[in-house]
């Protein structure tokens, strides 16, 4: 079971929590004007890498804030977690140190 | 039977005696023995058959690696065990224990025949044998074979035990109480952190408690081991953990562990959980796993009365108990000499050392020199002989050359193998840590740590006692530095004395040239041969990962624990390539088997899942409703009167509402409030309705899309002031509606004010719906003007009934008048009490979730996850009436426009006007174009609703039928499981008042 930060409350065990996929993926502020390639990408495209991974985690039983997190799909690893509205990490800065 | 094999010492003890019975015949033992000890004291050997080819199987080993001797333990009450190691289970006093794969008697077995018919079982028998015919797998050779080739039958019963569940977390977890073990527990808990250690045996020690020799701070070993449990008891902060297994190693130092509380005891409390599994999250960990020794492959190597020459020694030291008394010896590793010497000081007779070492030398060899035991360098054992009990061996002399020569035959009763030691990396392994080969003493060991543990003792390949209590000592100093305690100046145990681990050897042993007859087991557990693992390299498998799967070593219960070496090195050998480039096996949790009670815990029976009750749900019970599962809640179904049917009663309760009026508990109703200046906004993007202009006391049905522009879930929305919704959903939709709304509050429209609350279990909600409905409550409501005109469907009032504040809605979900009052929880059943008084005025019933079914299907009411299934649109509902045409954006509306979701041909919602009125498909059935399709066409949709309509005296169905909407009055064919498709017409998908003048009476 993974322990992880909730950016509000601190380290809180895995089954708090609730996965909720791929990170920084916006939707546009005026759907209307994307075109069918665009919106079928936003709704189904998702990466699948091998390494750091930005997702979005809810802490559905605690504070219920959705927050994000930068996870090795390799190690498990969670490198870092983070509020929601916040920048995306640089990856290659955060993967140099993901030995816990 | 006597105990003859008894001698004295050991830690048994003897004022205590236990009878205990092992396949029906009565032995004696003492508290402290093992199952297997007993049985060995009493001049027993013979434990178990073989897996594939019956073979009579003695007692390998000591502890958890046993691989033969498993056995079945029963108690009372359904009680049954199956697969525990004879050597893990403690004696208590009536202990049935029953061996296991045999067909007859553990002496005469008619499976033995597998025996000689080795030849088809050899590797990959289950691939090559039993293709031919076809079907005769499952009809002949499985059965057959789960008969023949199987370990011990699960319980039959349902487990009577409870089982326990424990979080903890601690600066430093040790696991093995051996002298490494000790060593860092004690260093760690000096220095003041929180320590909790973990040893699956029943006492603390490890291979201390066989210690004969050894001083340990100048005291006799297991002295030191009593003053070290002494110490560590003292500390508050220390935690010890005997009869409990560490059995996986997880995440972010995360372990598993599982203790026996109750299992040697004679007479457990019932009010003591058998077993208690921990979850521990630990700081930092110290791996004090030991090592297991390894067997030495040679013909007949399996035959009872060959053991691991550890295994001998504990037997003899620990619990006093002689192995046999005429004993032979075959090592390649100097720690034989100390038993060799243990058996010999108790009274066996040593016929012969066999060291497959040429020039043997070190503190054993010299010992047993001076003592005059038989030392043969440069020997081997070729084979060994006798069936139910080994009666002798073959000895072969290694020539300069390398060849080896039959040497002669020396009889024995017991031959003990010493191949060297494997440490035991399971956790370390599981932990995700690298392992090192080291080349020299030919055995893995922790290399790369990728968690925060450390390894110490024989674990780390560590053997000799004053470097284990070193390495203890320093990993449990360390651990405790990392979790953050400044370690005080204590110092090492020193140790002297002992006979240390020194060689080994793995693979097959050198054979005369031309081979031997006879079997030289690699895998004991699953009967798997030396030669089975150069056949599997024949075949052209090459890495051990394929080996092991198609020869099966390794993958029996214990996991190849004293195998696994010996397979890699044999394979490595017949593809010529070094050892670790044939690579090494995952190591998977649990270290030995876990019972599915002690994972299950509380969660069984009423405690699997929390069960979900209305505060109506004691009256339905009284009144003797059959309740169905709606996800955690208990719903009432229907309300059968004496002697009438389900079907008879979802009739009555049907004409009743459309006759009079029925009572529904509708307490399950998900619900969230909406509260805030930018409400009407937050639910405009939410859902496909539009909100703004929603006037407060008013109702608006709401329609939620997916992003994806798929329907999710639906619900009655009320405005109680210009900032205040209550959103109502489907039954256990609510969660999911809260986290979807929840996502886009927080992570898209973060520009709104609003604040969403669950409020599903604050509100009791009472459904009043008929004719009547108004008649009824009308006496109980105060403060609201019932009337058509001041309260029309679709409205919400605040006010009270019977003195509670409620919020009445006039809505309908069955196409009568209706009013669903929503009243504190609390309050529910006081409520309905009194509104079921003043409903009996007016003969009428209380009706359950079938019957709201079929009036919501009359009417054409869609239930969001049965007449739709996550692919269907609004438009493919027909409900374009539900999409503000004006709204520049909501949730999902972009996506109705992609191309793919306005083919003409999607499957869409249609009534079906079956041409038989008493034909009710099966919800599921397909819809196919013609009463005989091809076998392999496709359908053209499926019945997603399906009822008999007692009002309208016929059947009424609702399907998804591909481009169903623009097919109207079109034929199609129902399939039917009892007979050929049914012809139905495509219609509406309404049945009853389409108009719906019954609803704004
Ligand atoms: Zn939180």
């Amino acid at each position: 079971m993974l322990l992880i930060e909730c950016p509000y409350c601190g380290p809180r065990p895995e089954l708090e929590f609730r996965y909720g996929g791929e990170a920084h993926v916006a939707r546009a502020a005026d759907p209307a004007t994307v075109d069918d390639e665009h919106w079928t990408a936003f709704l189904f495209w998702r990466g699948n890498p091998k390494g750091l991974h930005f997702e979005r985690w809810r802490h559905a039983s605690g504070c219920g804030r959705f927050f994000n997190c930068a996870r090795d799909t390799v190690s498990d690893v969670i490198v870092k977690t983070y509020k929601a509205g916040e920048p995306k990490p640089d990856a290659a800065r955060l993967m140099t140190g993901t030995t816990p | 039977m006597s105990d003859g094999f008894r001698i004295k010492g050991g830690r048994i003890d003897r004022a205590k005696p236990i009878s205990f019975s092992f396949d029906g015949t009565v032995y004696r033992g003492y508290e402290g023995d093992t199952l297997a000890s007993a049985l060995l004291a009493n001049g027993v050997h013979l434990m178990g058959r073989s897996f594939k080819y019956h073979r009579p199987r003695g007692v390998l080993a000591a502890g958890a690696e046993e691989p033969n001797a498993l056995v079945t333990v029963t108690r009372g009450g359904g009680r049954s065990t199956p697969n525990l190691r004879a050597t893990q289970v403690e004696l208590y006093e009536g202990l049935q224990a029953e061996s296991q794969n045999r067909f007859s008697s553990l002496g005469f077995d008619i499976g033995e025949i597998n025996d000689l018919a080795g030849p088809l079982l050899g590797a990959g028998f289950y691939y090559k044998t039993f293709m031919q015919p076809k079907g005769a797998w499952a009809k002949l050779y499985e059965p057959l074979i789960r008969r023949a080739a199987g370990l011990g039958e699960a319980p039959r019963h349902p487990d009577p035990d409870h089982y326990a569940n424990r979080f903890a977390h601690c600066d430093v977890l040790v696991a093995g109480g051996g002298p490494a073990g000790l060593a860092a527990a004690l260093a760690a808990a000096q220095s003041g952190a929180r320590v909790i250690l973990a040893d699956e045996q029943n006492e603390f020690g490890g291979s201390l408690l066989a210690e004969t020799t050894a001083t340990i701070d100048d005291q006799p070993a297991q002295d030191w081991v009593r003053a070290t449990i002494a110490a560590l008891n003292a500390m508050p902060h220390v935690t010890l953990l005997p009869r409990t297994t560490v059995f996986g190693y997880f995440q972010q130092n995360f372990l598993g562990l599982v203790e026996r509380v109750t299992d040697h005891q004679a007479a457990p409390p019932s009010a003591v959980a058998r077993e208690r599994l921990w979850q521990v999250r630990a700081k930092e960990v110290v791996l004090a796993t030991g090592a297991i020794e390894r067997p030495l492959v040679f013909a007949g190597n399996d035959r009872p009365g060959v053991m691991l020459a550890s295994a001998a020694r504990i037997f003899c030291n620990r619990y006093g108990v002689l192995v046999g008394r005429r004993v032979i010896l075959f090592t390649a590793d100097d720690s034989a000499y100390a038993a060799a010497l243990d058996l010999f000081r108790a009274g066996a007779t040593i016929m012969a050392i066999a060291d497959l070492r040429t020039n043997p030398t070190g503190p054993g060899v010299d010992a047993a020199r001076a003592a005059k035991l038989p030392v043969m360098p440069g020997t081997v054992i070729i084979a060994a002989h006798g069936r139910l009990r080994a009666d002798g061996v073959t000895l072969g002399a290694i020539g300069e050359d390398g060849a080896v020569r039959a040497a002669g035959d020396l009889p024995c009763d017991a031959l003990l193998m010493a191949g060297g030691f494997t440490p035991t990396v399971h956790l370390f392994s599981q932990s995700r840590g690298k392992l090192t080969y080291d080349e020299a003493r030919q055995m893995f060991i922790p290399g790369t740590s990728v968690q925060r543990e450390r390894s110490a003792g024989g674990a780390k390949g560590t053997f000799a006692l004053a470097a284990i209590l070193a390495e203890g000592h320093a990993a449990g100093r360390d651990a405790a530095q990392k979790a953050g305690f400044t370690s005080e100046a204590h110092v090492a145990p020193q140790a002297k004395g002992d006979i240390p681990v020194a060689g080994g050897f793995v693979g097959a042993v050198p054979q005369p040239k031309g081979g031997v007859k006879g079997k030289a087991f690699v895998d004991f557990q699953n009967d798997v041969k030396a030669t089975d693992i150069i056949a599997a390299t024949q075949e052209g498998f090459r890495s051990i990962e394929h080996v092991k799967r198609y020869t099966t070593t390794g993958m029996a219960t214990d996991q190849g624990k004293t195998s696994n070496m010996n397979a890699l090195a044999i394979a490595a050998d017949a593809l010529d390539r070094p050892l670790p480039q044939v690579g090494l096996t995952t190591f998977r949790m649990p270290y030995t088997p876990v019972t599915f009670g002690s994972i299950a815990g509380h969660a069984r029976g009423d405690l699997f899942d929390p069960v979900r009750q209305t505060p109506i749900h004691g009256w339905a019970d009284e009144q003797g409703a059959a309740f169905e599962n709606v996800g955690l809640w208990k719903r009432a179904w229907y309300f059968a009167k004496p002697g009438e049917t389900m079907h008879e009663a979802v009739v009555r309760e049907c004409m009743t509402v459309r006759r009079a009026a029925g009572l529904f508990d509708a307490s399950t109703l998900g619900k969230i409030e909406v509260v805030g200046p930018d409400a009407a906004e937050f639910l405009n993007r939410l859902y496909t309705n539009p909100f703004s202009k929603l006037e407060v006391g008013r109702c608006r049905y709401g329609l939620m899309l997916n992003e994806a522009g798929f329907v999710m879930d639906d619900g009655v929305i009320g405005r109680l002031a210009t900032d205040r919704f209550h959103v109502t959903m489907t039954t256990g939709g609510a969660p999911r509606v809260l986290a979807h709304m929840e996502d886009y509050l927080q992570t898209e429209f973060t520009d709104l004010k609003v604040w969403l609350t669950s409020t599903t279990e604050q509100w009791a909600v009472i459904a009043v719906q008929g004719p009547r409905a108004r008649a009824i409550i009308a006496p109980l409501v105060e403060g609201i003007d019932l009337s058509a005109e001041a309260m029309p469907h679709m409205s919400v009032k605040t006010g009270t009934i019977c003195g509670v504040e409620t919020r009445l809605f006039r809505v309908s979900f069955t196409g009568e008048l209706g009013f669903e009052i929503n009243v504190p929880s609390d309050y529910g059943r006081a409520v309905w009490d009194a509104v079921w008084a003043e409903a009996r005025k007016h003969d009428v019933c209380a009706y359950g979730t079938e019957a709201m079914h079929v009036l919501r299907a009359e009417k054409g009411y869609i239930i969001v996850g049965q007449d739709t299934d996550g692919t269907v649109t609004p438009a493919d509902l027909g409900m374009e009436w539900a999409i503000g045409k004006s709204k520049p954006d909501f949730v999902g509306k972009r996506s109705l426009s992609r191309s793919d979701l306005v083919k003409p041909n999607r499957p869409q919602l249609v009534g079906l006007r079956t041409a038989d009125p008493g034909f009710v498909p099966d919800m599921g059935a397909q819809i196919v174009p013609v009463a005989n399709p091809a076998p392999g066409s496709s359908a053209q949709g499926f019945v997603s609703s399906s009822y008999d309509s007692a009002v309208l005296g016929r059947s009424i169905v609702m399907g998804l039928v591909a481009g169903g909407r623009a097919r109207m009055a079109e034929t199609v064919f129902i399939t039917r499981l009892d007979g050929a498709a049914a012809p139905a017409t495509i219609v509406e998908p309404i049945f009853y008042d389409p108009d719906g003048e019954r609803l704004h009476g």
